[in-house]
Formats: C-alpha cells, sequence, structure tokens
C-alpha cells in the first residue's frame, strides 16, 4: 500500500501533465460538439427536406461508426487525399465531430420537448422564427437537455483517451510510457484509472451544480418537485 | 357605418380531404366584441390562427384595415403585432417572469429600450391585476393568473384586434371569473375582440354580436337577444339550450356576471 502511495507520488506530476492535456482535450471536443451539434439539432428539428437531411446524414454517420475508426480515417486517411493535419488537430477534429453527433441527439430531444406551442406563442407577439427559437425555445431546451446532456463531457473524457494511438501525449499514452518504464502495468494502470476517477468526480460535481444554478422556479421536472 | 377593422372573405381551411371551415365571412367592427360559438370539431380555433396567419388558408383572403394581410410578400410578423392571441392552455415562456412575458415583445420585437418598455409592461400587468405578480415565472402562478398575464403580453404590442381562442377552458371552474372579468373590463374599454368560448355568460353578457358556427360555416349570427330568445335556426335552438343547461348551472353557483 506504502509502496503504491509512493509510486503514485512519484508519477503525479507526469500524470498530472497527461491529464492536463485530456481535459484540454475534452473542453475542445465539447465545445465544438456542442457548436456542431446545435447546428446539427436545429437543422434537424427546423430545417427543411434538405437542411434537415445533411443534419440526418452527420449524426448517423459519426453516431453509426467507431470513434477510433473516424480518428484514423482523419488521421490516416486525409493525407491520402493531401490534407494533413497534426497530431492535435486530428484528436481535436475526431472528438469534436464525434460528440456533436450525440450532442445533437441529446439537444433535439429537448427541442422537440419544449413543443409547438412555445414556438406558436413566439410568433402570435409578432416574433420571427428565428428570434422565437432564440430568445423562447433555446433557453428552456438547453436547461431542460442538461441533466441527459451531462453524461456527454463524462463520455467524452473517457473516450479522450483513444487518441493516444496517434501518440497525442494525454493521460492514457503517459500510462503506457510509464508502464514501460516501471515495468508495472498493474500499479501504473490502477493509479491512472484514480486520476481519471477524480476528474470525472469532480467534473460531475460542475454539472449538478449547473444543473442546479439554471434551475427555473416553478419549472422544475415532473415528480421531482423540490 | 364605419369600415370594418378585420374582415374574412370566403375563408377556407381544408386538412387534406377534411374541410375544416368553408367561405367565412366575418366582419368585425372598432370596439365591438365578437362571440363565436359552436360544437367542438367546427373549425373556431383554426379560424382563429387563419386569421392572424399562424395557419395557412386554403383559399379566401383576410383584411386588416381593409389592407389584404393574406397578400403574398405581406411580411406576416407585423401582421401579428397588431392581431393579438390568448391561448387555450395560456402558452407562457416558462423560462421568464411575468414581467419579463410582457416585455420580451416590447424589448426584441418592437426594439423598445428597456425602462421604456418595464414601465409599459407594468401597465398592463397592472391592468389585468397582476402588478404585484410581476416577479414570479409561470410555474409559480395560478392558471387564472397565468392567463391574465398572456392576456398583458397580447396586450402589451397595443394591438388592433385580440383573438381569444377558448381563454378559460383549461382553467377550474373558480378562475374562470378572474380571466372572464379582465376580457369584459377589456370589451367595456372598446377593444376591439374575437372570442372563442363556450361561456354562454360572458357572451349574452358581454358580445355585441354572436356568431354561430357548425361544421365549417356560420349557421347564425346576430345580438346575444336575438340568438338566445329569437333564434332563426333550429339548430342555433338546440345547441344553445344544451349548452345552457351544462354550463348553466355552474354559472349560477359562481355568480353569473361579473
Amino acid at each position: 500500500m506504502i509502496a503504491f502511495f509512493e509510486f503514485f507520488v512519484r508519477f503525479l506530476p507526469d500524470m498530472l501533465k497527461g491529464a492536463g492535456i485530456t481535459i484540454l482535450l475534452t473542453a475542445e471536443g465539447l465545445s465544438a460538439g456542442f457548436v456542431l451539434g446545435l447546428l446539427a439539432s436545429l437543422a434537424r428539428v427546423y430545417g427543411n427536406k434538405f437542411i434537415r437531411g445533411l443534419a440526418v446524414s452527420y449524426i448517423e454517420l459519426f453516431r453509426g461508426t467507431p470513434l477510433l475508426m473516424q480518428l484514423f480515417i482523419i488521421y490516416y486517411g486525409l493525407p491520402g487525399l493531401g490534407i494533413t493535419f497534426s497530431r492535435e488537430w486530428c484528436a481535436f477534429l475526431a472528438l469534436g465531430l464525434n460528440s456533436g453527433a450525440y450532442q445533437a441527439e441529446y439537444l433535439r430531444g429537448s427541442l422537440i420537448a419544449i413543443g409547438d406551442g412555445q414556438m406558436m406563442a413566439g410568433r402570435s407577439i409578432g416574433m420571427s422564427r428565428a428570434k422565437t427559437i432564440w430568445y423562447v425555445i433555446l433557453p428552456q431546451a438547453l436547461r431542460l437537455a442538461i441533466p441527459a446532456w451531462s453524461n456527454e463531457p463524462v463520455s467524452l473524457l473517457k473516450s479522450t483517451a483513444v487518441v493516444f494511438l496517434i501518440a497525442v501525449p494525454e493521460l492514457m499514452a503517459k500510462a503506457k510510457s510509464i508502464a514501460a518504464q516501471t515495468y508495472d502495468p498493474i500499479g501504473t494502470y490502477i493509479a491512472v484509472a484514480l486520476v481519471y476517477l477524480a476528474m470525472v468526480y469532480l467534473l460531475d460535481a460542475f454539472l449538478r451544480w449547473v444543473e442546479r444554478a439554471s434551475r427555473i422556479p416553478g419549472f422544475e421536472m415532473e415528480g421531482k418537485k423540490a | 357605418m364605419t369600415n370594418p377593422i378585420l374582415e374574412t372573405r370566403n375563408l377556407t381551411k381544408i386538412y387534406g380531404q377534411n374541410v375544416i371551415f368553408k367561405d367565412i365571412n366575418l366582419k368585425v367592427n372598432e370596439g365591438e366584441t365578437i362571440v363565436i360559438i359552436g360544437p367542438s370539431g367546427t373549425g373556431k380555433s383554426t379560424l382563429l390562427r387563419c386569421i392572424n396567419l399562424l395557419t395557412s388558408n386554403n383559399g379566401g383572403q383576410v383584411f386588416l384595415d381593409e389592407k389584404e394581410i393574406t397578400a403574398k410578400g405581406h411580411n406576416e410578423d407585423e401582421v401579428r403585432q397588431q392581431i393579438g392571441m390568448v391561448f387555450q392552455n395560456f402558452l407562457l415562456f416558462n423560462h421568464l417572469t411575468a414581467l419579463d412575458n410582457v416585455m420580451i415583445g416590447l424589448t426584441k420585437v418592437k426594439k423598445m429600450p428597456k425602462d421604456k418598455a418595464k414601465e409599459k409592461a407594468m401597465e398592463e400587468l397592472n391592468r389585468v391585476g397582476l402588478a404585484d405578480r410581476a416577479d414570479h415565472y409561470p410555474g409559480q402562478l395560478s392558471g387564472g393568473q397565468q392567463q391574465r398575464v398572456a392576456i398583458a403580453r397580447a396586450l402589451a404590442m397595443d394591438p388592433r384586434v385580440m383573438l381569444f381562442d377558448e381563454p378559460t377552458s383549461a382553467l377550474d371552474p373558480e378562475l374562470i371569473g378572474e380571466v372572464l372579468g379582465v376580457m369584459a373590463k377589456l370589451a367595456k374599454d372598446r377593444m376591439t375582440m374575437l372570442v372563442v368560448t363556450h361561456e354562454m355568460g360572458f357572451a349574452r353578457e358581454v358580445a355585441d354580436r354572436i356568431v354561430f358556427m357548425e361544421k365549417g360555416s356560420i349557421v347564425e349570427e346576430g345580438s346575444p337577444d336575438d340568438l338566445f330568445y329569437h333564434p332563426k335556426h333550429d339548430r342555433t335552438r338546440e345547441f344553445l339550450w344544451k349548452i345552457t343547461e351544462l354550463y348553466g348551472k355552474k354559472e349560477k353557483e359562481k355568480g353569473a356576471k361579473e
């Protein structure tokens, strides 16, 4: 136990360096995915046939194939077409595109839940469709989406581990190199798992705080009245 | 006789094979309160939605201040600023306080400065007797209060005409009175109103004219006295008799007159 503790402390700086990159990748992927997901969900719910088709294709393509495959196509496949990105960019693109497809579906669910009634009410006082979406539908839909959407940051944080396969020096890559260096794969992976757990725990706490802070008085979820 | 504020000419709505209403001709003069009655499913609500262009029509025209608003290229959003609408299920913006519900049209559509918008919104809330609930969210208000905020929200836009689509149908009996009271006050202030309702007490007391609709057409229209006491059609008599019996008891209980 003490040996493990010493091991943990010894490699903590190294692991934290990796964790920093993991967090950065998560934040970038989540942000890019949010913008993409928001656009795709709006396109899917409110777009015309053509726009809707585009959104559905994007969502199905990236939800229907493994993240690892998407990463490899971007990293190994695109250069064949003369398009080359750095490793970090490839990781960012794959994570952002993949997360966007999932976030689009979370948001679509709550856009539909807000319903036509609010749209009609907005239109009835002379607001345009776009204004009603922006000022009326989205502020409610985003709040409504938070509990389900909260899965995404946690899931994405763990998904970032795959990018060690294209040698981005995030936490999983650090684990690999520490394990090779110490010949102690079990100890290493347990230590790294603890770091992942700690990150997820903090992230969860933050998300719960966001959920509470954005609550509308009298507008709690059914059956969950405080 | 002055020209009507609102007029429909041969307005028709068809869903697929289903004729919702056909060739509706309706004239609403300035300051008039017209109540539309009739059995469920006769297209009364759809008619209101066709009038403020929330639903497209399949023929006919709608005129507001003698301008055809159903004409191609007419700005729908501008039309709806001039035609207020109150819905059966209130449809307040749930993420906004009562005050912000009333203000949002002023700031985002009319581009009014915030302080002026707030002043105007408070005036309207005062008019429906809810100035003291300005900071409450819809979820914290009773159904009757929510509907009064919805009326204030529509009034804030200074509409030429107000449409009411069964404004009390979703309310508990003891809350109906407060909403009808606000509406009766509006009618007295000569607001032009087109009201779909099953509240016969309100129709009899407040309406200048009652329009009886059935199966997608206007069967009969006239003053409350004409319709209640000298209906020309048997169907009108039958409907009024049935609905008065059904609702009469309830109205007596809550003291009928507002």
